[in-house]
């Protein structure tokens, strides 16, 4: 798709937020041997400066550095995902069971949910955009861009700095000192995958149960349903 | 933003969240909202605990770690304008990348992760 769009003025840029940084982001990246800039955001500033809650995310930017789509779910054909390497051969006898059921609901969710069947939106809308550029419907107006922001209350961004705190001390190796800042920052922002599953990951890769957080990655999803775990695109 | 102390340079502010001191305020794309004279020290540094009163930004501090966060703006968008916020990332070969570098083109700006 890259190679396609590139000439026609439209460059991608992928952001791994990955509070480990390279050293896990690096085999789905050399997997996929990008051409493009392939970034690594330790810090998941992104999510604050942009209001991201779930990956994959995608957002567009015009020529002048102006946003005409903000933060929405991103259904593309980018080859990081499709080449994520099988964990499930490693994993021990008691934890098969997990793994068994979280496949089933990733097989649901593969089959319902709004991403897989909006990809056949998205990707046209993008050519529209790289085409007629502002002219494109797709190009949402400044105001638009700003109502369909994430709204931001106070818990909101307080969530923010115990979840940027969290990863700091993590990173440090203070790991009993980050746990309940990642706790906070999930009772603040309940609804945002991203800061449920990197703290999950560190605790378990599965990111199954845990004593150190009340939720885990299938508990979570069959509480809204796999069908809701994207919202819908509003490209109509 | 981490802090080991509460006074920044504002260049510093202006790197990690996109607040610019400027004489009419604290702006970020077309937005300005003014401050007091008593943001900037003596020094020229930032207080950041009556800059965070202004902006409602939540500023915490752990104890144990001898650390302070300070969050972003409250009370309105994650977006404060629809001007793109500026970053620069290691990209996966250790180059620093600029986003702004992109102007001039069409930017797709994808996030995902690992886990």
């Amino acid at each position: 798709m890259r190679e396609e769009l590139y000439p026609q003025g439209l460059e991608i840029v992928t952001v791994a937020l990955d509070t480990l940084g390279l050293k896990v982001a690096l085999p789905f990246i050399e997997a996929a041997n990008p051409t493009h800039p392939s970034l690594i955001d330790e810090a998941h500033l992104l999510d604050e400066l942009f209001g991201i809650t779930n990956v994959p995310s995608g957002i567009w930017i015009d020529e002048q550095g102006v946003i005409v789509r903000p933060v929405e779910p991103a259904p593309l054909p980018l080859g990081a995902k499709s080449s994520r390497p099988d964990k499930s051969g490693a994993v021990a006898e008691e934890t098969r069971a997990y793994v068994d059921e979280m496949r089933a609901e990733v097989k649901k969710m593969t089959e319902v949910s709004n991403i897989r069947k909006d990809y056949d939106k998205y990707v046209p809308a993008l050519h529209d955009w790289v085409t007629k550029g502002a002219d494109s419907r797709y190009a949402l107006s400044p105001e638009e861009v700003l109502r369909r922001s994430r709204p931001r209350p106070a818990e909101e961004a307080l969530g923010a700095a115990h979840f940027e705190l969290g990863q700091h001390l993590y990173r440090q190796g203070k790991t009993e000192l980050a746990i309940p800042h990642f706790r906070e920052a999930h009772r603040l922002q309940p609804d945002n995958w991203t800061y449920r599953r990197q703290a999950w990951s560190m605790a378990n890769p599965l990111q199954g149960p845990t004593d150190l957080y009340e939720g885990d990655w299938l508990k979570d999803t069959r509480k809204i349903g796999a069908e809701n775990y994207y919202p819908p695109l509003d490209m109509d | 933003m981490i802090l080991e102390t509460l006074e920044i340079t504002p260049d510093e502010l202006k790197n990690r969240t996109g607040w610019d001191i400027k004489p009419q305020g604290a702006c970020k794309g077309e937005v300005c909202i003014p401050l007091p004279s008593s943001v900037t020290t003596a020094e020229g540094l930032i207080n950041l605990p009556k800059l965070a009163e202004k902006l409602n930004m939540p500023l915490i501090q752990d104890e144990a770690a001898g650390l302070w966060a300070l969050g972003p703006e409250s009370g309105g968008k994650a977006l404060t304008t629809a001007m793109a916020p500026d970053f620069t990332l290691p990209d996966w070969k250790g180059q620093m990348f600029q986003l702004s570098s992109l102007r001039g083109k069409k930017v797709l700006l994808v996030a995902w992760a690992s886990w």
